[in-house]
């Protein structure tokens, strides 16, 4: 089968933190590849790369053939996202936020009609449809999220932590659909979670990023046999250890953690 | 185009959900526009140079204009903080399309903001000089909100967070304003003013307006125009140019 992304020896330096070093890896089309890793791993930061959101600072990356960085609008065409931190527009409603995403994604609007109504339907908010985003429960907002994401039938979807906040019935829901979509429409998947029960169950395959290095690739099988342990979390506390990673937290957690430090200091 | 309108539309709604912001805005100006030609009339009137009434409103339209639109970026900032604009930025659209759509809806509340003070003018006397400078004046709005409206988009593209924003925008806004000529007439001030006021893109806006509402022009309508367009355009391709540099 052919790759559909491609990494190359990226890197990624901010000011004090390397986050992702020199890290190389491939996705097949068709694939469901679950990325995983601890709080800090680099996650997020590959995939901020693979989206045309962040320059890496050295290596190459490509969606279905495209460089993200040369042919940057040709890659943006490839894929959909769904984000870790929130990203719809509150002052809208729900139905606004869906609507405008078709647009951007110049969607047919019978076509955009139709699968809005479904994928809100699925979600459970298509009777909260002319609500105003920011008067929805954080889980509302996820699902909100990932019925946008889904609004386009991207080649690739990366999701990143989709099921972050969400009851077990949802996640459930939403695991079986997006496998739907994968079978049906061949549909490759890129996800990271923390919930490795749910990688164990959908991944086709699995790579394990600490410390912005990959530390093991390979099926769920496969990690078991490696570290000779019968669940997907043993494997992965083998091969991470079991330290917890709060020197490198990510993002918007490490400036709460630094004010919450500051704070209990005095 | 679809792209922009509906970015266009967003921006609409927001204003129009936006409530009490939407009058308080119209405040500000009403206040300097009552208190100042009430108060400096008779003094103005007795220096011999007509009506102040007469000769504020276009400064003060302008002023509206000018304050509505340079904070615009805010919004920019809120996209950034609120995750919003990450939505834009992956979409398969090119940021000329995602600055011009906000732009054009930032500029069009600029010049609404602009056109109602124009109307509570007329309530308090104010007559322009005929209708086609009306609508001139009009014309002129819609460039000094979409030249304003730019660099504030711009800079909101460049910095991460309020303060620094307010900071930056706080520091030109007030001398901009009060070195353009909005509340004095330009032709007996000191030389260095006036070689600040020359400078100052916002003194031909203000000139363009006084000119095509009533009828007193220091520059000429056309430098004025001329020298807007130029500013337009110099901030139109700046804000372009920030909006392809961010990063998330
Ligand atoms: N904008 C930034 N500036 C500086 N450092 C950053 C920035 N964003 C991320 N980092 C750092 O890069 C490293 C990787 O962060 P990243 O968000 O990719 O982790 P992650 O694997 O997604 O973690 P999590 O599971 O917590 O989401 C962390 O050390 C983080 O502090
Ligand atoms: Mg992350």
């Amino acid at each position: 089968m052919e790759n559909i992304i491609s990494v190359q020896h990226v890197t990624k330096k901010y000011k004090e933190v390397i986050a992702v070093n020199d890290v190389s890896f491939e996705v097949r089309k068709g694939e469901i590849f679950g990325f995983l890793g601890p709080n800090g791993a680099g996650k997020s930061t590959t995939i901020k790369m693979l989206t045309t959101l962040l320059l890496p600072t050295e290596g190459k990356l490509s969606l279905a053939g495209h460089d993200v960085i040369k042919e940057q609008h040709a890659a943006r065409k490839i894929f959909g996202i769904v984000f870790q931190d929130p990203s719809l527009d509150g002052d809208l409603t729900a139905f606004e936020n869906m609507q405008l995403h078709a647009v951007l994604y110049k969607l047919d609007k019978r076509m955009a009609a139709s699968r809005t109504e479904e994928l809100m339907k699925l979600v459970e908010l298509w009777d909260r449809k002319n609500s105003l985003v920011k008067t929805f429960s954080g889980g509302m907002k996820r699902r909100l999220e990932i019925a946008r994401g889904l609004l386009h039938h991207p080649q690739i979807l990366f999701l990143d932590e989709p099921t972050l906040g969400l009851d077990a019935q949802t996640r459930n829901l939403l695991w079986n659909y997006i496998q739907q979509l994968n079978e049906r429409e061949g549909m490759t998947i890129f996800f990271t979670t923390h919930y490795l029960g749910e990688a164990e169950a959908v991944a086709h395959r699995i790579a394990l990023i600490d410390h912005g290095k990959i530390v093991a690739a390979g099926t769920s099988e496969e990690l078991k046999q490696q570290t000779g342990t019968d669940n997907l979390e043993k494997a992965y506390l083998e091969l991470t250890g079991t330290s917890v990673r709060d020197e490198t937290l990510s993002g918007a957690d490490s400036k709460k953690e630094a004010m919450r430090r500051f704070m209990t200091k005095r | 185009m679809n792209t922009i309108y509906i970015l266009w539309l967003r921006q609409m709604k927001k204003y129009r959900r936006s409530g009490l912001r939407m009058v308080l805005s119209i405040i500000q100006p009403l206040v300097y526009f009552l208190a100042l030609g009430y108060g400096f009339n008779s003094i103005f009137q007795q220096a011999g140079r007509g009506s102040y009434i007469q000769f504020i409103v276009p400064g003060v339209v302008a002023q509206t204009i000018l304050f509505t639109s340079i904070f615009w970026g805010a919004n920019i900032i809120f996209d950034k903080q609120f995750g919003f604009h990450k939505e834009t930025l992956v979409a398969p659209v090119s940021r000329i399309t995602v600055m011009l759509g906000g732009a054009l809806g930032g500029a069009t509340i600029g010049v609404i903001q602009g056109i109602v003070l124009f109307f509570i003018a007329l309530i308090f006397g104010f007559h322009p000089y005929n209708l086609a400078g009306v609508f001139t004046s009009v014309g002129f709005m819609i460039m000094l909100s979409l030249a304003m409206v730019s660099f504030s988009s711009g800079i909101g593209a460049m910095v991460n967070d309020m303060p620094s924003f307010m900071a930056a925008t706080n520091f030109l806004v007030v001398p901009l304003f009060f070195l353009s000529g909005s509340m004095y007439p330009l032709d007996n001030i000191p030389g260095v003013m006036k070689v600040i006021a020359s400078v100052n893109p916002l003194s031909y806006a203000i000139d363009a307006m006084r000119s095509s509402l009533i009828n007193q022009s220091h520059f000429g309508l056309t430098t004025d125009f001329l020298v807007m367009s130029g500013t337009l355009v110099v901030l139109f391709a700046f804000s372009v140019f920030r909006f392809t540099r961010i990063e998330a």
